[in-house]
C-alpha cells in the first residue's frame, strides 16, 4: 500500500516569470552574468506547460550554485561537484519531475567531472546548465579547468601550464544528445536555447559563457560584446548554412584537409557553404573546436538527436518485469529460493 | 558386495570443510551439502572462503577455494572452529586447510590430484601421505578422479567435462559418511542441467551415486554417522546469506513503509551481491542505479530520498570513506537514507575478501563538523534482514541517514532463516507533508524530525542544502547562535533514537561477575562460547547491543553492574574506546586482526583467562 500523497497537479497556464521568483535576496556581485541566467530561466519556465511543483533545481558549490535559492521551485544546494549524481537519483526515481542541474566550470568540470560525463553518457533527463566564467569565483580567483593556457591567477602567478577543457567537446565526447552554447549577454538567445534544452528528452547540456566581473572581467568580451559579436560568433541553426558576420557575408567551408575555413560567401557561392546538421556528431565536434581568432565562436545547438532516456529505459524494464510476474509480491520474494518447511 | 554396514554413530555437531582449486566447484559442493542438511532438519551455518583473485593459477595455494559449514542437532551459532572433516581435492587445498583440522579429524583427498606437478605447485617437498606429516589425522586417499571417470564412462563425455564431475563423487562419499539423502541434490542437478545438457545431468548423478556407493560398499570408513534434526521452530525456512538478507530487508522495509525502494551503489567486494540481488527485483518496482563511483552511489540515493524514496546505498570500508562528505550532506538535509557498510579488512584496499569489524570509528566519526548519525550492526546472516528493517525504521522516523554495519563474514555466510509473514510485521509509519498552510521545512515533531515534503507536491516548494539552516524556516543562516541551536537539535534528535531501542538483553547469568560484550558479526562465536562455558557451570553474561549510536539508555548502568567486561572485537579496540568515552569504564579487550571471524574456542580461552585473573 502506497503512502504517497495523491493530488491534482496545479495548472501551469497562469504561471509567469514572477511565479518563479523566490523570497530570497539575490546575492551575486553587481554586474555578475549569473543574473542574466536567472532572469532567462525564470522567463522560460512558465512557457513550458509544466506544473510549478514539478521543477527541481539542484546545484553543487560555487557562485552559480546559489541559483536554487532564488527559484520558487523545489531546490537543493548540494555539495561540490555532486549535483549531477544527486539529480540523477531524483530523475531516475521520479521521471515526471523536470530536473535542472546548475553548475560551473569548477564544479562541473573539475571536482565533479566524473559525475558530469556519466550523467551525459547515460542520457538521463537532466537539464545541465554550466556557467563558464573560466575562473574560480567563490574561492576568490584561482584558475579553473577552462582557464586559457598561460592564465595568470592567484594560484598561477607565472601563468597556467595546463590546457583547458572545451566544455562543448567534453559533452559531445561523452555522447551528449543535446549540446548547446549561449551567453549571458544575449538573453533572447539564451531563452531560445534554454527552452529547447528544457523540452529535450534525455540530457541537455548548455554552456553559458558568463562574465565574472570581479575575478575574470571581460573573459568573453570579444565574443559577447555587441560591437564584435557579429564578427566573432556564428549562430547555429539546424538545416541552415554556417554564416556569420555583421551582414552574414561570411561562411564556413571545409578545406581539402577537412579543416573549417572562413570564406566570403560571394566568393564561393552560398551553395558551397556548410549546412548545419544537428544530427551530425562529427560536424558538431568540428564546430566545437572553432574559436577566435581563426574562426567565429559557434553559438546555439551543436547537436540535438533523439535517443531514449535512461529513465525511460529503466521504466520500460520495470514494466516488462512486472508484466512477466503480474502476481509478484514481497511475500513471494521472501519465500523464493531454496526453501523447506519444518513441520 | 554390499552388506549391512555397522550401525551409524550419532553425533551432535559436525564441521566440514570442502577445499579445492577455484575451478573444482567447491562452493557448489558445499552449497549442496548445506541445502540437503537444511532440509533434513539440521541447524547450520556456513562460510565460504575464496581467493580475491578471480582466476588464480590452477593448483597454487593462492587458488584454493574453500567452503566450511557446521551442521548440528542443536542450535548453531557459527560455521565451526576446526573442521572434523576436510575434503581436499588437490595438494594445495590440503596444504592450506590441514592446519585448521581437528586432531584425529578425517581427511578425504583425491589421490589422483596428487601428481608431482601439483605437489610442486603446492610446495610439498615430500609426500605428505608417507612423510608422517598427516599422522595426527585419519586420512582416506581415494582415487576420486579415476573412480568418477569409470562411473560415467558409458556416457562418452569429453575428458575435460567428465573430470569436472569429480566434485559430485566426493559429495556422494560425504553424503554416505553423514547419512544424507541424495534426492535433493539429484533434483537440483536435474533442474540445473536436465533440460539443456541431459548428458551432464546424468553424469553428475552417476558420479554422486558412485561416490555414495563407494562409501557404502568399500568399508574404507569404519562406520558412518547420523546427526539428528535440530529442535527448530515450525514454519517455512530458506537459506540466506547476509547480503541477500539485506536485500530482502530493504524490499520489506519499503513495503512496510508504503514507499518505493531506490538503491544507488557502486560495485565493491564484499557488498556487490546486495546490488545484484536488488537489481533482480525490477518486477517489484525496485529501482537500482549502478553509479559511476561510490560518491555518486550515495548521492543518487540522496537525490531519490529527496524525491520520496526509501533510499539505500551499499558499500564496504573504502567506499564508505568516499561517501563521507555526502553523509554529512544527508545529515544537514535531514533526509532518510540507509547506508550499508559490509566491513572488510582495512586500511585502504586491505583484505577485500576477508572480514573485520574495523569501520566502527569510521561510521561514528568520519565526517566534517559535528555530524551525528545512528549506527546499527547486524549479528547473523538472517539478522541482516531484521537489522535492515530497523535501520529504515530509524531513518524514516527520524529523517536521518543511518549506517548499518554488517561484515564479510555475515555477508557471505549463510544460515537457515525462518521466513516471516509481512502482514504480521509492524508497519513503518511514513507521512509526507502536503499542507502548504504554515509549512516550514525545518519545523520539528516530537521526535525532532522534520517534514518530508517531496518535489511534485503542490505548494510545497522550498530549498534545502548543505549550508547551515535557519531553525524552522530552513533558510540559509550564518548566525552564530543559530548554528549552536541547529547543532544541538541535530545531536538531540539522534539521542532521541534511544526512545525506540528496547531494553538491553542480558543473556545468561545476570548475577555473573564477568560479562562478555560484543557487537555485530561476532555474536555467534561469543554466544557459542558463553553457552559452552555455562554448560560447564561457569556463570557468565553476554550483552550484544544492536545500536552503537546512540548506545541504549540502560547500557551504562548494566555494564557497571559487572565486575569485569570482556570485549572481543575484530579490530584494535574500537567499541572499547567508545564505551570508555561514554561510561568511563575500562574493559578487558580481546582483539584479533587476521581477516577471519572469531572461533568459539578463542573466545572460550579469552573468557577463561579473565576468570583466572579475577580469581
Amino acid at each position: 500500500m502506497s503512502n504517497y500523497p495523491i493530488f491534482e497537479p496545479t495548472d501551469p497556464s497562469g504561471l509567469t516569470r514572477k511565479s518563479f521568483v523566490s523570497n530570497q535576496e539575490v546575492r551575486w556581485c553587481p554586474g555578475c552574468g549569473d543574473y542574466a541566467v536567472l532572469a532567462s530561466v525564470q522567463k522560460v519556465l512558465p512557457e513550458l506547460g509544466i506544473p510549478q511543483e514539478d521543477f527541481v533545481f539542484i546545484s553543487g558549490i560555487g557562485c552559480s550554485s546559489r541559483f536554487p535559492y532564488y527559484m520558487e521551485t523545489f531546490g537543493m544546494h548540494s555539495i561540490h561537484g555532486r549535483a549531477p549524481a544527486i539529480a540523477s537519483g531524483t530523475k531516475a526515481f521520479r521521471p515526471n519531475l523536470n530536473v535542472w542541474v546548475m553548475t560551473g566550470d569548477g564544479d562541473g568540470l573539475s571536482i565533479g567531472g566524473n559525475h558530469l560525463i556519466h550523467a551525459i553518457r547515460r542520457n538521463i533527463g537532466l537539464k545541465i546548465i554550466l556557467f563558464n566564467n573560466r575562473i574560480y569565483g567563490l574561492t576568490k580567483g584561482q584558475y579553473s579547468p577552462t582557464s586559457e593556457m598561460g592564465k595568470k591567477s592567484k594560484s598561477s602567478p607565472m601563468g597556467t601550464v595546463d590546457y583547458p577543457f572545451n566544455p562543448i567537446s567534453v559533452a559531445l565526447g561523452t555522447g551528449g544528445t543535446f549540446v548547446a552554447r549561449t551567453m549571458d549577454a544575449n538573453p533572447k538567445h539564451m531563452q531560445e536555447v534554454l527552452k529547447a534544452a528544457a523540452l529535450h528528452e534525455g540530457t541537455a547540456f548548455v554552456e553559458v559563457l558568463q562574465n565574472c566581473v570581479i575575478f575574470n572581467d571581460g573573459a568573453f568580451t570579444d565574443v559577447t560584446s555587441r560591437q564584435s559579436r557579429g564578427e566573432n560568433t556564428l549562430d547555429l541553426v539546424d538545416g541552415k548554412p554556417l554564416l556569420f558576420g555583421n551582414k552574414n557575408e561570411k561562411g564556413i567551408i571545409l578545406d581539402k584537409k577537412m579543416r573549417p575555413q572562413v570564406v566570403k560567401v560571394d566568393e564561393v557561392g552560398l551553395e558551397n557553404i556548410l549546412v548545419h546538421d544537428a544530427d551530425n556528431e562529427a560536424m558538431a565536434f568540428m564546430l566545437s573546436h572553432m574559436t577566435i581568432p581563426n574562426h567565429p565562436v559557434p553559438m546555439g545547438v551543436f547537436r540535438s538527436v533523439a535517443r531514449p532516456s535512461y529513465e525511460q529505459l529503466l521504466e520500460d524494464q520495470i514494466n516488462t518485469a512486472k508484466a512477466k510476474k503480474p502476481n509478484a509480491s514481497v511475500q513471494s520474494l521472501l519465500e523464493s529460493g531454496y526453501t523447506w518447511r519444518v513441520e | 558386495m554390499s552388506e549391512v554396514a555397522k550401525a551409524p554413530q550419532t553425533l551432535e555437531s559436525v564441521t566440514i570443510r570442502f577445499a579445492g582449486d577455484s575451478g573444482d566447484g567447491m562452493q557448489l559442493t558445499g552449497t549442496q551439502f548445506t541445502e540437503t542438511s537444511a532440509v533434513m532438519g539440521n541447524d547450520l551455518s556456513t562460510f565460504p572462503d575464496f581467493p580475491s583473485e578471480i582466476r588464480a593459477p590452477a593448483g597454487t595455494l593462492a587458488g584454493v577455494s574453500g567452503f566450511q559449514l557446521q551442521f548440528s542437532s542443536q542450535e548453531v551459532h557459527t560455521h565451526g572452529d576446526a573442521p572434523d572433516v576436510l575434503v581436499a581435492m588437490n595438494p594445495a587445498a590440503l596444504k592450506v586447510a590441514v592446519g585448521d583440522l581437528k586432531e584425529n579429524g578425517i581427511i578425504i583427498v583425491d589421490r589422483d590430484a596428487f601428481t608431482d606437478k601439483n605437489m610442486n605447485l603446492a610446495g610439498y617437498e615430500s609426500d605428505p601421505f608417507s612423510d608422517g606429516s598427516l599422522a595426527a589425522y585419519r586420512v582416506f586417499d581415494i582415487e576420486i578422479t579415476k573412480l568418477t571417470l569409470n562411473a560415467i564412462q558409458e556416457l562418452g563425455l569429453p575428458q575435460k567435462q567428465a573430470v569436472r564431475c569429480k566434485n559430485f563423487f566426493a559429495l556422494g562419499t560425504v553424503y554416505w559418511l553423514f547419512s544424507r539423502e541424495l534426492q535433493y541434490t539429484e533434483s537440483w542437478i536435474e533442474s540445473k542441467f536436465g533440460a539443456k545438457t541431459p548428458s551432464l545431468a546424468k553424469a553428475n548423478k552417476l558420479a554422486l551415486n558412485a561416490g555414495y556407493n563407494y562409501g557404502l560398499n568399500t568399508h574404507i570408513f569404519p562406520n558412518n554417522y547420523v546427526i539428528a534434526q535440530a529442535p527448530v521452530e515450525k514454519g517455512l525456512y530458506r537459506k540466506v546469506t547476509g547480503n541477500e538478507a539485506v536485500g530482502l530487508g530493504a524490499v520489506t522495509a519499503a513495503e512496510l513503509a508504503g514507499v518505493e525502494l531506490f538503491l544507488g551503489s557502486y560495485p565493491i567486494t564484499p557488498a556487490s551481491e546486495i546490488l545484484h540481488f536488488l537489481s533482480h527485483q525490477r518486477h517489484l518496482g525496485v529501482k537500482t542505479f549502478q553509479a559511476e563511483d561510490e560518491i555518486a552511489g550515495i548521492c543518487s540515493a540522496i537525490g531519490a530520498s529527496y524525491a520520496g524514496a526509501a533510499a539505500l546505498t551499499t558499500t564496504s570500508g573504502p567506499g564508505l570513506a568516499l561517501k563521507t562528505e555526502a553523509m554529512g550532506l544527508a545529515t544537514i538535509l535531514e533526509i532518510p537514507l540507509v547506508i550499508v557498510n559490509v566491513q572488510r579488512g582495512g586500511p585502504s584496499t586491505g583484505l577485500p575478501t576477508k572480514t573485520e569489524q574495523s569501520d566502527l570509528f569510521q561510521s561514528l566519526f568520519a565526517r566534517n563538523g559535528d555530524s551525528p548519525m545512528p549506527v546499527l550492526a547486524a549479528t547473523s546472516p538472517g539478522d541482516c534482514f531484521w537489522a535492515t528493517i530497523e535501520a529504515f525504521r530509524v531513518a524514516l522516523r527520524y529523517m536521518t541517514p543511518v549506517v548499518l554495519l554488517t561484515d564479510g563474514y555475515l555477508a557471505q555466510g549463510s544460515a537457515p532463516w525462518k521466513v516471516p509473514q509481512i502482514s504480521e510485521l509492524e508497519k513503518i509509519p511514513v507521512e509526507f507533508a502536503t499542507d502548504p498552510e504554515g509549512f516550514q521545512p525545518y519545523a520539528r515533531n516530537e521526535d525532532l524530525s522534520r517534514p518530508w515534503a517531496i518535489p511534485g507536491t503542490p505548494g510545497m516548494m522550498h530549498r534545502v542544502g548543505g549550508l547551515e539552516k535557519q531553525n524552522i524556516t530552513g533558510h540559509v543562516s550564518h548566525d552564530p547562535a543559530n548554528h549552536q541551536v541547529m547543532s544541538d537539535l541535530r545531536a538531540e534528535k539522534i539521542r532521541k533514537v534511544q526512545d525506540m531501542i528496547p531494553a538491553t538483553e542480558v543473556y545468561g547469568d545476570a548475577d555473573a561477575k564477568l560479562a562478555v560484550v560484543g557487537w555485530g558479526g561476532s555474536f555467534g562465536a561469543i554466544r557459542g562460547a558463553v553457552d559452552h562455558l555455562r554448560a560447564q557451570g561457569v556463570k557468565l553474561a553476554h550483552i550484544h547491543p544492536r545500536f552503537l549510536n546512540p548506545l541504549p539508555k540502560d547500557l551504562g548502568e548494566i555494564l557497571a553492574g559487572f565486575d569485569r567486561i570482556l570485549l572481543p572485537e575484530l579490530n584494535m579496540g574500537q567499541l572499547a574506546y567508545v564505551l570508555r568515552a561514554n561510561y568511563g569504564i575500562e574493559v578487558a579487550r580481546y582483539n584479533k586482526l587476521e581477516g577471519k571471524p572469531f572461533k568459539e574456542a578463542e573466545i572460550v580461552t579469552a573468557i577463561r583467562a579473565q576468570l583466572e585473573e579475577m580469581g
